[in-house]
């Protein structure tokens, strides 16, 4: 919403200053948003005189003009306009001035070698019409004396815009930014001009609102003003609307912007000659069509508001007239529309049609139903005082009667929302100043809430009122109380941040990338869930929910190869959805490292990333957080978006409930499908919902300090098995021969090839030994390698290697 | 001249001479091996006279400590000259490059979370969360904002199915519902997370975080919320002053509603919060509509507080410096780097929340 202090001037008495005003208006909760200087520089426009022209020496078609700017200064100027001739008055624009219609700043510039110091301007380059053809000619007998003067009347009211919150639709008025500011004490209030139309012309277009299972219209009211001559509008109204950035059009659209910027009133005027006998308000038919102002054809679907005549629909009612019924220069006889729409049919309508208007920016928030007759009163008599015509008597029909809202209010609720005290009498000067009206009774005040309110409708409103008014200032600061009743975090809360924090520790980068993906990436791991899409997404590579985490991070890491960066491992902790509805939804720790390790080291040998480096970052993180190692259980069932060979899937133990993890490598065919050049890509997943969370408190879960003293020994043995025989199988069995004196199983050698038959393998593992109750003797040891190897050999299908 | 005389004079001079170890050792054992010199001399004790004796003997001790010690001096002279050698061979360009090592980071937006965390859990709130897809209903209608509504359209919405009805969640605000709707009052809590709208330009990103604060008891007022919010600006900043404005607007769910601006001023190009006659606007809040309460049943009579939104990113813009909001979810390496936290790093009541 768009004023100047001197609109507001027009509603209210005061002499403070602008930037008291402005810090009043944020504090009564409407909001400055900006403040333009004064009327954007469009003083510097100036009256002034060609008084001599030369045909440029260089262009044919360009004039070289002195110009006479006032105070006997002269500039040279260069001219196209065929009708720039000696002796016109017209207007200049000076180097610095912005052109409104280009928004382009002049300067001082050389013109096929001639230097120009601005430019005379046309009507459509200042937006005072679409006339490009030929500057402006001013008349010389009005303007001889204006010469050097600004053109546009310098308004001393700099360009103020609200934020006006949706609530408050009659703050889209400047009375009632007026009336606000006035209940704040700022300022006084003046009456409102009580302008009665006295007419014996009757109001002859019949005006009926048709009976409908939903009507939108609630009322409308009419007049007519006949012989009217319409025309351009006086100064005073096009300063006006320019000093609200507004453009005049014609005096008749002009005056009704003006009476809806003035008390929100929208109106609308039709060229009653138009009409074809009289106006009907009702539900549209399915598949009529209009063509707007907008010069749109709207094709309707059933139940919009239309306003319409014999021959078809005239209108949208309270969103856009249309171009059969429009007024014209030349229109004679005017029907004034004034009129109260039902916000949701508005919303409903212009929303299914897509249509922005002023018009129905205000009737979706709700316009005063009762300012029907005065909205037709104000701009009748600036019609005839400006037009002539005559003005008929107001019709007014109506579908459903407005009634005022009632509101029984307690006054202590003041106090028990705000934390501040005012007294009754000030409770009751602030709403009778915002127009309410109330009745003391025994423990309530009876209110009424004004018809301009639609946004008040229960106690809380008149307390949201009452503090606005009074002050946010007034409400005393209660500092918090440093006390905690409860624990900050649950158990998987921390767990999430400690494994966020334990990965980045791994090297990885936190990275947060969209929870939504492009549906082609998506497709290479949503693994065996189904794509969601979003029904009206961003762009059309943002498709769809990710399913993984993976999509994103493969996108990243593509976008920093491209910048150069090879070697980068980097993660994100978050959600990855399995279905539409709420809570389908899991939290993944996700990670991808590429390239390579110590590339270009004078000490380190370089190697690619492989599964291994991922496998210790998940092991040791999931170790970090809690977990035992030694009940780890890994396979290799993964999903297919992981190299078949080179990964793994991890569970907190062999009962293989849920999955904690996948790690290995990224499966080849999808690097080359998405063109991902990098030598080794290795990424994994850790399930957050699939851990189980400890029972039992980081205290409870140590156990007593007890170590061996008696001395230990250490036992290498080398098995050859079959090549698919998992080291993890071996560890398993030699640790389950003797659970008190097998302290340690260690894998230190896999080999194939010489001397190993093919297909098979050796694995070499070291065993340590050790009793908490005696030095083992020859004997014993000798014992439990018998029984380590008669173990594995059988279990396994192992042969020690001797 | 004595024999001793003649012993002490000859290898006093040997060993004054440069040697090696085995040298050395060759005069050792030329003294003091079995047949050696001194050795010999000890034999002789025996034979000579009585009276002569004594003095003899000790001579003879003196001489072989004095012996004895400049051969030990002799050895460690020449070990001591070999270590050195050995060590002046062994120095290395220790300004090489050490072995490579990893630095991971934090994302500022999760480290942001924490240091939000952290400082309302010190007064007393705890930390809930909710689904990133949520339905019509938690999202809009139970917050008081009904359908046809001119509010929504201040929330571009996504939407996954056509009738409307499932949506990605335009602000944290369905927490609070689904917080009071499966719990009892009175309620003390924040509820970070990921929030979007469909909106992209150089300030608004489809995706952003916010944190939600709610607190519901028998008598918290716009006191109680003026206080709290002053007291996280203050702390979160970690500024002692905060020059803050409360002022009126209107949001559906709350009741007075308000917008908070704080202080600042450019100084040498850095942004200053806290001082300064600038305003910057960065949160919402307001008491909690009684529809809302009534939607959760919960007895707006018997029960009222506060409620807040506000936006992380902008938090973490305006703390640490950063300009383009977009960049936080462009991953690119350099400004992960660039921004990031060292994950040991954790914000603290105890330490602070930066270092």
């Amino acid at each position: 919403m768009k004023i100047t202090f001197d609109w507001l001037k027009d509603h209210l008495i005061t002499n403070t200053k602008e930037a008291k005003l402005l810090e009043q208006l944020t504090n009564i909760g409407l909001e400055v948003e900006s403040v333009a200087s004064s009327s954007n520089g469009i003083d510097l426009f100036k009256v002034a005189k060609i008084v001599k022209i030369e045909k440029h020496p260089n262009a044919d078609r360009l004039k070289v003009c002195d110009v006479n700017i006032g105070n006997q200064e002269i500039k040279k100027v260069v001219c196209g306009a065929n009708n720039a001739r000696e002796g016109l008055i017209t207007i200049y624009a000076p180097p610095g001035s912005v052109i409104p219609k280009t928004k382009t700043k002049l300067v001082v510039a050389k013109i096929r070698g001639i230097t120009s110091h601005g430019m005379l301007c046309s009507e459509s380059e200042l937006d005072l019409s679409n006339e490009s053809e030929g500057i402006i000619e001013l008349s010389s007998t009005k303007y001889a004396k204006s010469i050097g003067k600004s053109f546009f009347s310098k308004s001393n009211s700099n360009l103020i815009d609200l934020s006006i919150t949706p609530n408050r639709p009659d703050c889209l008025g400047v009375r009632g930014i007026a009336r606000d500011l006035a209940a704040s004490g700022f300022g006084k209030l003046k009456k409102s001009k009580e302008i009665k139309i006295r007419s014996k012309l009757k109001q002859t277009l019949k005006i009926v609102i048709n009976r409908e299972k939903v009507q939108g219209c609630d009322a409308f009211g009419s007049c007519l003003i006949s012989n009217v001559k319409n025309t351009e509008s006086p100064k005073w109204l096009k300063d006006k609307l320019f000093s609200v950035g507004q453009k005049p059009i014609s005096a008749i659209v002009d005056i009704t912007n003006y009476v809806m910027l003035d008390i929100n009133r929208p109106l609308h005027a039709y060229d009653a000659d138009k009409i074809e006998k009289g106006i009907i308000v009702r539900n549209s038919k399915k598949g009529e069509e209009f063509t707007a102002l907008d010069n749109k054809v709207y094709k309707l679907e059933n139940g919009m508001c239309v306003i319409s005549d014999n021959g078809g629909i005239l209108g949208l009612g309270g969103i856009i007239g249309g171009t059969r019924s429009s007024t014209e220069l030349n229109t004679k006889n005017i029907l004034l529309e004034s009129a109260y729409f039902d916000p949701r049919s508005i919303r409903n309508t212009a929303k299914k049609l897509n249509i922005d208007t002023d018009a129905k920016f205000r009737f979706e928030r709700g316009i005063d139903p009762l300012s029907i007759e005065a909205g037709l009163n104000q701009a009748a008599a600036l019609i005839k005082e400006i037009c002539g015509g005559e003005i008929s008597k107001v019709d007014i029909q109506k579908s459903k009667i407005f009634k005022n809202k009632i509101i029984k209010f307690d006054p202590f609720l003041f106090e028990k929302i705000s934390g501040f005290k005012i007294s009754i009498n000030q409770i009751l000067k602030i709403l009778k100043e915002l127009g309410f009206k109330f009745r003391k009774e025994k423990n309530f005040i009876k209110i009424t809430v004004p018809s301009w309110r639609p946004d008040i409708s229960q106690e809380i409103d008149i307390v949201e009122e009452l503090v606005r008014i009074s002050g946010y200032n007034k409400i005393k600061t209660i500092y918090p109380i440093k006390k905690r009743l409860k624990s900050t975090l649950t158990q998987s809360q921390k767990l999430f941040h400690f494994l966020q924090r334990a990965i980045a520790s791994k090297g990885y980068l936190e990275a947060i990338t969209w929870s939504f993906t492009d549906s082609n990436y998506n497709s290479y791991f949503k693994g065996e869930n189904k794509e969601i899409e979003i029904v009206n997404p961003i762009s059309s590579d943002l498709s769809v929910l990710r399913n993984s985490i993976f999509s994103n991070l493969i996108m990243s890491i593509g976008k920093n190869l491209d910048r150069g960066f090879k070697d980068l491992s980097i993660f994100e902790i978050g959600p990855i959805f399995t279905g539409s509805n709420p809570g389908e939804q899991n939290t993944v720790i996700c990670g991808l490292s590429s390239g390579k390790k110590s590339r270009l080291s004078w000490i380190e040998e370089e190697r690619n990333v492989d599964v291994f480096d991922v496998k210790r970052d998940v092991i040791q993180t999931l170790v970090e957080a809690g977990y035992s190692y030694d009940k780890f259980f890994i396979d290799n069932e993964i999903p297919d978006y992981y190299h078949p060979g080179k990964s793994g899937r991890l569970f907190l133990n062999s009962d293989k409930d849920k999955v904690a993890a996948y790690f290995g490598e990224i499966h080849p065919n999808i690097l080359k499908k998405i063109d991902l050049k990098t030598e080794s890509l290795v990424g994994f997943e850790i399930f957050l919902d699939n851990l189980k969370l400890p029972k039992k408190t980081l205290n409870d879960q140590k156990t007593q300090f007890n170590v061996s003293d008696f001395q230990k020994s250490e036992r290498d043995f080398a098995f050859i098995v079959n090549k698919d025989v998992k080291a993890q199988d071996l560890v398993d069995v030699i640790s389950r021969v003797d659970k008190k004196l097998i302290s340690n199983v260690k894998v230190f050698d896999v080999y194939q090839g010489q001397n190993i038959p093919e297909n098979q393998k050796s694995i070499a593992i070291s065993v340590t030994i050790q009793s908490n109750e005696k030095t083992l003797n020859d004997y014993d040891l000798e014992n439990i390698n018998n029984l380590i190897i008669k173990a594995v050999e059988n279990k396994t299908g192992a042969k020690i290697r001797t | 001249m004595s024999d001793l005389t003649k012993i002490k004079n000859e290898f006093f001079l040997k060993l004054n001479r440069k040697l090696n170890l085995s040298e050395i050792n060759d005069i050792k054992s030329d003294l003091f091996g079995k047949n050696g010199l001194i050795s010999s001399q000890f034999k002789k004790i025996g034979s000579i006279t009585e009276n002569e004796r004594k003095k003899f003997a000790s001579d003879l001790n003196i001489l072989k400590d004095e012996l004895q010690n400049l051969i030990n001096v002799k050895i460690t002279e020449i070990e001591n000259a070999e270590i050195n050698e050995k060590l002046e061979k062994e120095k290395i360009d220790i300004t090489l490059p050490e072995r490579s090592f990893v630095r991971g980071k934090i994302h500022p937006v999760s480290q942001t979370i924490d240091e939000i965390s952290s400082i309302f859990s010190e007064i007393g709130f705890n930390v809930e969360e909710g689904p990133d897809v949520e339905n019509e209903y938690n999202n809009f209608t139970a917050l008081n904002t009904p359908d046809n509504h001119p509010a929504r359209d201040m929330h571009d919405t996504f939407y996954l199915d056509e009738k409307k009805q499932k949506l990605l969640r335009t602000h944290t605000s369905p927490v609070q519902i689904r917080t009071m709707l499966n719990n009892k009052p009175p309620f003390k809590i924040i509820a970070p997370g990921r929030t979007y709208r469909s909106d992209s330009d150089q300030t608004h990103s489809p995706m952003f975080h916010q944190v939600e604060g709610l607190h519901i008891d028998k008598n918290i007022n716009m006191g109680h919320l003026k206080g709290c919010l002053e007291h996280f600006i203050k702390e979160f900043f970690e500024v002692n002053k905060i020059k803050m404005r409360f002022r009126p607007s209107h949001f559906p769910f709350t009741e007075p509603s308000a917008e908070v601006d704080i202080g600042y001023e450019i100084k040498n190009g850095k942004i200053m919060i806290g001082e300064g006659d600038q305003w910057l606007e960065i949160l919402g809040c307001g008491m909690v509509h009684p529809n809302v309460l009534k939607n959760v049943k919960v007895d707006p009579t018997k029960f009222q507080g506060y409620a807040f939104g506000i936006g992380i990113d902008r938090l973490a813009m305006l703390k640490y410096g950063i300009n383009d909001l977009r960049a936080f979810f462009d991953c690119d390496y350099r400004w992960l780097n660039h921004f990031g936290f060292d994950p040991l790093d954790v914000p603290t009541n105890y330490r602070g929340l930066s270092r």
